[in-house]
């Protein structure tokens, strides 16, 4: 197998036993990088000669016995809504042209001190809001298993890049599905944890009180990797769990024999595609015949998730984005008055999506307007938790398809509803904060990849892995896309 | 009731406190006046893309031992709120303030104004943070003319704590009363500079006139930039009189905002208040909430100073006269510990308040200095030798020079600088023989009707004694002696 195909694991033990240094990785992910990237677009910054240099640092500590552990010297992506000190970062958007951060966001920190080599800046929806990543200002990204097709998003350049071999891992953020519905039409693990387990500092926020950091890769093992290494209470955010953490990989191989497992009902029907409904029914199949004990659960609010989400994260992000006003940094339009400067900087700067949303929350949360939008959509959510936190009384784990449909043409959802309908599956946990992942479970009969998303309780990431990893033996999941094959 | 109930003024006040912490309310940069420009600023202050708050515990602290020294209920779990405005020197574009749930609310202060003591509610304290300056530049530095703005993120993050009064205020002189008597709390707590010249304490006044007390509220004008007590209290009377004099002509009040202008003595209208502008406030999602347990409120309690109007009560309860206990509860603290102590020492409060308040505060004015090495106990011995006839007062005042430089016991400086009154008898006696053995004539005027004449022979005894005999025994003696 080529060195851009291995596994974060694999990879992490060639390191050990000799069979490759991590400069090999970093420019075998290089290479494939510069065989795919004029068609994916996965990056949109790739800091070459800083990989390199983090290559050979980590082969020379690794040489003289000052091992990091399983992340040291791997090549790694990132979603370029995280902040990387003085590497331009734009969230994908005009208004942040040019912008390079003078300070690491905290998962860049972890990751350096994890000994990672950080390859570059993967594309994404501006400031995260999309669902296909065609909402980036410089350009989409596309789905390494059919170039006519959206990545999904907002991750897509993330997900595009484990795809692709273009880096071993990545991370994305989710704030409503941002990282498993890329993972799930991309073919790769994408999992978002509990929230407030992955420190938010350094993210360019899009909806604070939903956003969470999370890892993209290829096998449930390398998320366990990848999730372990940027982790933990992290005091420069106030949201971040400061009491214990589970042990993430306690229950990895404990396969899921006498296990509940929850089947979600309001996650299927109408607007789901067929194969996407028998990639999961097949799944639970194999589950219970691996000892699960497979039980229909209705959580009846998570009808009104998608109507919650799109007031919640609309109502903060129209606050989140008021600083890119043109003052102090990125995109600047000279105006008469400085509300002048601001307003025309905002309009040239922010792409259609981004002012809808900033839109629709300010209208949400207006005077008269609050109580009916906003309010309400506050005590859905607390409904939707308690509906979670009674279902966990009863399953150790919930399931579903992690997006309705298989990663669809470009323009295919120019109308923004439809496109919000992507992510019905995805939402509810980021609304109740619990952890969920997306794992691929096999192939449609156009060759695209379908995945399953397992929802765990706050903390649960321990079952949730567990049964993850045990639908990834059972599923044997190992096509990679075409293109990447005909590269290797 | 029919037409003239006389117009009654009502007044709201609130004032913005900057607190002293080392750090500003959500990041680590130094809280610091005078510094360069934009050089106490980071990612949070400046709100650089991805940076986050986390909340100053020490401002909570501060802001919850105002909240107690204003008689307040402290809520026990109180949230922060966005408030959301554009303004260039409002970095993140909302300011993190509180809304329904502040920290502090339900006080009242006490304050004195036009010889009675009136009770101002206070409505609520809240926690917020502060913005950056501007400077704008060209045509005067006013804003619409201005060619280019500077801005300053220095002040940006710096923790604010509004207080807001209940509209309890009923004039202009009670409006200055009470931002002086609250700068006053503040300042006693030790949790901000309170310095209005450097803004790091802020009054707006909200003022409206109706008919008499039981009238419905009029319609508010709310008034800013009042840079010191005496504009405040000038911005005040002259609205109230503004919007008398409107209602009068047969006009109207609009709800507006209304400028000082502190040279021309008049309010003039800065923006019309459409409604109420719409902050859009919603719960900060960076932020937890602010728990203050009962634990923790407690501990905050028993850390309270004694505050200026307590201590100026406890004075009184001493027999200190109102005038000796405002100078002594306004004093530099040392004193008041001086008085303490002395108090301690058995000295007599009367006493001890009027020697602090007069010779000891003239004594450093005149010396120029904030030293003193005085001891209560000291102190406290030269009022007992004053009161047992040893020292006199124009000695003690010799004495007293001493023990501030720290020349020993009263009785020590009074040996050593030879001030002790005469109480042997029997010399006083002899002296005053002598002295009325030397003067003849003026024994016989005082026969012959003269009564006055006393004076001059008391002073030459006490020249005869250098001025250690004392002159009350003497004049008794010298009258016996004469009669």
């Amino acid at each position: 197998m080529a060195l851009a195909d291995l596994t974060i694991t694999d990879a992490a033990a060639g390191l050990r036993s000799g069979a490759h240094t991590s400069v090999d990785l970093t420019e075998a992910v290089l290479e494939r990088a510069s065989m795919t990237e004029a068609e994916i677009h996965a990056y949109l910054t790739i800091d070459r000669e800083a990989a390199l240099e983090a290559a050979s640092g980590a082969d020379q500590e690794l040489a003289s016995g000052h091992d990091r552990g399983t992340l040291h010297g791997i090549p790694i992506a990132l979603k370029d809504n995280m902040c990387q000190r003085g590497v331009e970062t734009t969230a994908a958007s005009q208004i942040l042209a040019g912008y390079r951060p003078p300070y690491d966001a905290t998962v860049v920190t972890r990751l350096r001190n994890a000994g990672s080599v950080l390859i570059g800046k993967a594309n994404l929806d501006e400031f995260a809001m999309g669902s296909s990543t065609e909402n980036s200002a410089y350009g989409p990204t596309r789905n390494p298993w059919d170039t006519g097709r959206v990545p999904g998003g907002s991750s897509g350049g993330s997900a595009a890049a484990v795809a692709a071999g273009s880096a071993l891992g990545a991370l994305g953020s989710d704030t409503g599905g941002s990282i498993r519905q890329p993972g799930s039409l991309c073919g790769v693990v994408g999992m978002k944890p509990t929230y407030g387990t992955v420190s938010r500092y350094g993210l360019i926020a899009f909806a604070s009180s939903l956003d969470q950091i999370g890892p993209i890769t290829r096998t449930v093992d390398d998320a366990v990797a990848l999730l372990q290494g940027i982790t933990g209470h992290d005091p420069l955010d106030a949201t971040s769990w400061a009491g214990e953490y589970p042990e993430l990989a306690s229950e990895l191989d404990a396969g899921v024999a006498g296990k509940r497992i929850g089947v979600v009902t309001e996650f299927g029907g109408e607007g789901y595609e067929p194969a996407v409904t028998a990639a999961l029914t097949s799944t639970l199949d194999q589950l219970s015949d691996a000892g699960a004990d497979i039980v229909e659960v209705s959580l009846p609010t998570v009808e009104l998730a998608l109507s919650a989400y799109y007031l919640i994260a609309p109502a903060e992000c129209s606050a989140n984005l008021a600083r890119f006003d043109g003052i102090r940094y990125g995109l600047r339009l000279e105006g008469e008055t400085t509300e002048e400067m601001m307003a025309r900087t905002r309009a040239q700067g922010f792409g259609p999506e981004v002012i809808r949303r900033i839109l629709l929350g300010t209208y949400a949360l207006s005077a008269g307007y609050y109580d009916a939008f906003y309010g309400q959509a506050h005590k859905a959510r607390t409904v939707l938790r308690n509906e979670f936190a009674a279902a966990y009384e009863q399953v150790d784990v919930l399931m579903s398809p992690t997006s309705p449909t298989v990663a669809f043409p470009f323009d295919a959802k120019s109308d923004p509803l439809s496109m919000y309908l992507s992510d019905v599956c995805t939402i509810p946990s980021n609304l109740s904060g619990d952890p969920a992942i997306s794992v691929p479970v096999g192939l449609d009969d156009q060759g695209l990849p379908l995945g399953v998303q397992v929802m765990a309780p706050a903390m649960g990431e321990p079952v949730m892995f567990a049964v993850a990893k045990e639908i990834e033996r059972l599923a044997g999941f190992d096509a990679r896309p075409r293109m990447v094959q005909e590269l290797a | 009731m029919t037409e003239t109930a006389a117009w009654e003024p009502v007044i709201g006040i609130e004032v913005h406190v900057e607190l002293a912490t080392q750090s500003k309310m959500f990041c680590g940069c130094a809280v610091g006046f005078g510094n360069d420009p934009n050089t106490n600023v980071c990612p949070t202050c400046l709100a650089l893309p991805g940076a986050l708050p986390v909340t100053n515990g020490r401002a909570i602290e501060w802001i919850t031992k105002i909240g107690l020294a204003l008689n307040c209920e402290i809520s026990e779990w109180s949230v922060f709120h966005r408030k959301n405005y554009f303004y260039a020197d409002l970095p993140k574009n909302y300011q993190i303030s509180q809304f329904d749930i502040p920290v502090c609310h339900d006080g009242w202060l006490d304050v004195d104004a036009d010889g009675e003591t009136v009770r101002i509610g206070i409505e609520r304290a809240h926690q917020e943070e502060d913005t950056g300056k501007s400077l704008h530049i060209g045509d005067g530095g006013r804003i619409h003319a201005a060619t280019e703005t500077l801005l300053d993120f220095n002040r940006a993050g710096v923790p604010l704590v509004e207080v807001v009064s209940k509209p309890d205020i009923r004039s202009a002189a009670q409006a200055r009363a009470y931002a002086q008597t609250l700068r006053e709390v503040v300042a006693e707590l030790d949790v901000s500079d309170a310095r209005l010249e450097e803004g790091s304490i802020r009054f707006d006044a909200n003022i409206s006139v109706r008919r008499g007390p039981e009238a419905e509220f009029g319609t508010k004008v709310e008034i800013k930039n009042m840079n010191s007590f005496r504009s405040l209290e000038r911005a005040v009377d002259f609205e109230i009189k503004r919007q008398i004099a409107e209602l009068e002509s047969g006009g109207t009040v609009i709800q507006e905002t209304r400028h000082w202008d502190e040279e021309a003595g008049v309010t003039s209208s800065m923006r019309t208040k459409e409604g109420s502008s719409d902050y859009r406030y919603f719960t900060e999602p960076d932020l937890v909430p602010i728990v203050v347990s009962p634990a923790w409120r407690e501990e905050i309690r028993a850390t309270l100073p004694e505050l200026p109007h307590q201590r100026k009560a406890r004075y009184a309860g001493l027999g200190v006269d109102s005038q000796t206990s405002l100078a002594l509860s306004s004093a530099d603290p040392q004193l008041r510990d001086l008085f303490d102590g002395a108090i301690s020492a058995g000295a007599d409060s009367r006493s001890a308040a009027n020697w602090i308040t007069g010779e000891i505060v003239a004594w450093m004015r005149r010396e120029e200095t904030d030293s003193i090495e005085l001891t209560p106990e000291h102190l406290a011995e030269m009022l007992a030798m004053i009161d047992g006839n040893e020292l006199s007062a124009s000695a003690a005042k010799d004495v007293l020079d001493g023990l501030l430089r720290g020349e020993g016991t009263a009785r020590q400086v009074a040996e050593s600088r030879d001030l002790l009154q005469m109480t042997d008898a029997g010399a006083i006696e002899s002296a005053v023989d002598a002295v009325l053995a030397e003067n003849p004539d003026a024994v016989e005027r005082y026969q012959g009707g003269e009564q006055k004449v006393v004076g001059f022979l008391v002073g030459q005894v006490m020249r005869a004694t250098q001025g250690k005999a004392d002159p009350k025994a003497v004049n008794v003696l010298l009258r016996e002696k004469l009669s």
